[in-house]
């Protein structure tokens, strides 16, 4: 590519035209990987469509599965416009689900009053697990990829150790913590569905019997309305100015007068709020409690993928990370309808995220078909 | 008090092998000048093919071998697209990293009826001991040196990759197109082709450390087999300043931790605060990393696309 070759325009020449090209090639590779494999790949992917719209039940499992993807994609997406790479979400995660999780139980407050003190209580504390990386590369220079790395190892193991000690774990031996109080929980009509009023009324309406099947609650509303003021602040604000020209090119920045160590700082901590936030509404919405981990889960990792689906910007993390949630929540039924492996979704995200990985492929791809249709034409 | 000492050293070189491999091909592959982030992806590949191949012909080596071609294959595609098609490496990486367990459970599942988990090998097909028997059993020598082959192998491979690194004159061409692909590229060096050598190797060192878990320190591939050793090698690598015997140091650490979260996990007294010992090292490497400030210094040219 020169400089000098005409810029072409049109949508499938953008971004976000390469993003959806990248996306057609995942579905259609995963497809072929599903032919190979013996399953019928149209089958497959009605099964997954249908079973994430046809009854609102499925809907609602969907949106709940999204909503921790939409929020780590969104704090690794306001990472990168800060020229930082944040592999830590999956441990700011970790530190916002065991704050949430401690703070709902143990403490006692009013409705809503507590659901309010918990989000801000552990939102801070990943805010400082996330800032704490940010304050090591500002100040000492570490790379904040390898100390991500470590801080998601020590939140893992910090987690594991506080949900078993004696007066946290519920049980001894048993290493989960108590449920939250019903004040810090932000699931809709949670109580409500098991009272003896509640299954009178729900047997007789089955659309809400169904849809409150699922743990809905209001994680995905906070999600975007946190998608939303992420956009201001990146888009509208002097601090969301000063951060992305720090992305942009760090000595400029520096140059022009920003302080260059404090935007870092800054931009991890909100990095980490936003991916502690995912394990916030999480526990208060959905688990209600913290267990221990056998491993890492993965909410951090996926949400690198939702925010390189979404052209780390805030508003591509809603459509990333609600392609992934249909993806991940779909992908379970092909299991148990035509027994194709779940995995699928995996090599679909994957093949998706190595596409887009390389624009330079596709626009090799459109040169080819350009050929071939002028070809066509000469003929 | 010996004898635990003994179990300690023992646990810590078993646990070390896998990282070391991993490491050992982050150092190739960015001293050419790309970032592998896929490691973790990598290795989780190779653990599965080593315990499926090792399964079904019950030879061992083979199926290390195997692991070590089926993680350059998946390395080939980050090839691909890291050194063709100039992609970022970072994200080709993490495609990596969803595509290697992706493939590996994919075909699990269909080989394996349903389960993401391998039928275990038994003893015997697992990687050999060479110095089963030699010493007297649980003997504290024994406890040290009765590890699988895998183990030495390891640690021959930190001096076989720094002597081809710094003593040969392919170590040079590679080290040459980390740091400057124009001023390699002028002298002649086939760029592409050296780096393409480097991501292939690197694919299948992490393709044998997932084997060194998977038919070594286990017996079969299971989902949570490999979680986070490839990101932990990844870290080695930069700990250890991207050279083999400073990767090497870094996973000896990280080894050092399992093995004490093992041997701490078998003493009911302490089993609690195993979890505190199990952060010690990354809290060791990030109090080092502060210390070592400056003196870390990547390939100039890693993660930069070269274009000729």
């Amino acid at each position: 590519m020169t400089m000098k070759e005409k810029k072409k325009t049109g949508f499938f020449q953008s971004t976000a035209g390469f993003t959806v090209v990248s996306i057609f090639l995942g579905l259609f590779i995963g497809g072929i990987i599903l032919k190979i494999a013996g399953f019928n790949p149209f089958t497959a992917y009605w099964v997954i469509i249908k079973g994430v719209v046809s009854k609102p039940k499925y809907v609602a499992y969907t949106l709940v599965s999204a909503t921790p993807l939409i929020l780590t994609g969104l704090s690794v997406a306001f990472a990168f416009r800060t020229g930082l790479f944040n592999i830590g979400a999956e441990g700011q995660f970790i530190i916002g689900a065991l704050v949430a999780g401690l703070t709902g139980y143990f403490w006692h407050l009013p409705p809503v009053i507590h659901v309010i003190v918990v989000i801000i209580v552990a939102g801070s504390a990943a805010a400082a697990w996330g800032g704490l990386s940010g304050y090591l590369k500002a100040k000492f220079g570490v790379n904040e990829v390898i100390s991500t790395i470590m801080l998601n190892w020590i939140a893992f193991y910090l987690s594991n150790w506080i949900v078993g000690l004696p007066g946290i774990a519920k049980e001894v031996g048993v290493n989960v913590t108590n449920n939250i109080q019903d004040t810090a929980r932000i699931d809709i009509l949670g109580v409500w569905k098991r009272t003896d009023e509640g299954i009178e009324y729900l047997t007789e309406h089955p659309f809400f019997f169904d849809l409150l099947r699922a743990p809905v609650n209001l994680g995905f509303l906070f999600a975007i309305l946190l998608v939303i003021l992420i956009w201001f602040i990146l888009n509208r604000t002097t601090l969301g100015y000063e951060l992305r020209a720090v992305g942009f090119n760090k000595h400029a920045a520096e140059y022009g007068g920003i302080n260059v160590k404090k935007s870092i700082i800054i931009s991890m901590a909100i990095s980490g709020a936003l991916a502690g936030l995912a394990g916030t509404f999480h526990v208060l919405g959905n688990s209600m409690k913290v267990a221990n981990l056998a491993g890492m889960e993965g909410a951090g990792f996926d949400g690198i993928a939702v925010a390189l689906i979404g052209n780390t910007t805030a508003a591509g993390s809603v459509f990333g990370g609600l392609l992934f949630g249909i993806l991940k929540y779909g992908g379970t039924k092909i299991q148990n309808e035509l027994g194709a492996p779940t995995e699928i979704i995996n090599i679909i995200i994957g093949t998706i995220v190595f596409f887009i990985a390389m624009p330079k492929f596709i626009k090799i791809l459109y040169s080819i078909k350009l050929k071939k249709g002028g070809n066509q034409n000469a003929e | 008090m010996l004898n635990s000492i003994a179990f300690l050293i023992g646990t810590t070189l078993l646990y070390s092998a896998p990282l070391i491999y991993t490491a050992l091909g982050g150092v190739i592959s960015e001293n050419a000048g790309v970032v592998n982030i896929g490691l973790e992806g990598m290795m989780v590949l190779g653990a599965f093919t080593a315990a499926t191949v090792g399964y079904f012909t019950g030879n061992p080596w083979f199926a290390f071998l195997m692991a070590g071609a089926a993680g350059a294959s998946i390395a080939l595609f980050h090839a691909i697209a890291c050194v063709t098609y100039t992609a970022d490496h970072v994200i080709s990486g993490i495609a990596i990293n969803f595509l290697g367990p992706g493939i590996a459970l994919f075909v699990s599942t269909i080989v394996f009826e349903g389960a993401t988990m391998t039928i275990p090998l038994s003893l015997d097909d697992k990687i050999p001991r060479p110095l089963n028997e030699v010493f007297a059993q649980n003997s504290f020598f024994d406890i040290i040196l009765n590890q699988y082959a895998t183990v030495y192998l390891a640690f021959i491979l930190v001096a076989a990759v720094w002597f081809l690194l710094y003593k040969t004159r392919f170590g040079l061409r590679i080290r040459s197109v980390g740091e400057h692909p124009r001023a390699a590229d002028t002298l002649g060096i086939n760029v592409i082709g050296i780096k393409y050598i480097a991501v292939l190797l690197s694919g299948m060192f992490a393709g044998f450390g997932g084997a060194a878990m998977s038919i070594a320190v286990v017996s079969n591939f299971r989902p949570t087999l490999i979680s986070g050793q490839g990101f932990i090698a990844l870290a080695a690598m930069i700990f250890g300043k991207w050279r083999p015997f400073g990767a090497m140091w870094a996973c000896l650490l990280f080894g050092f931790a399992q093995g004490l979260v093992v041997f701490l996990g078998g003493k009911d007294t302490i089993a609690v605060s195993s979890q505190v010992w199990a952060m010690l090292p990354y809290i060791i490497t990030l109090v080092i990393l502060i210390g070592v400030v400056g003196k870390s210094e990547a390939p100039s040219a890693d993660g930069v696309p070269f274009e000729k």
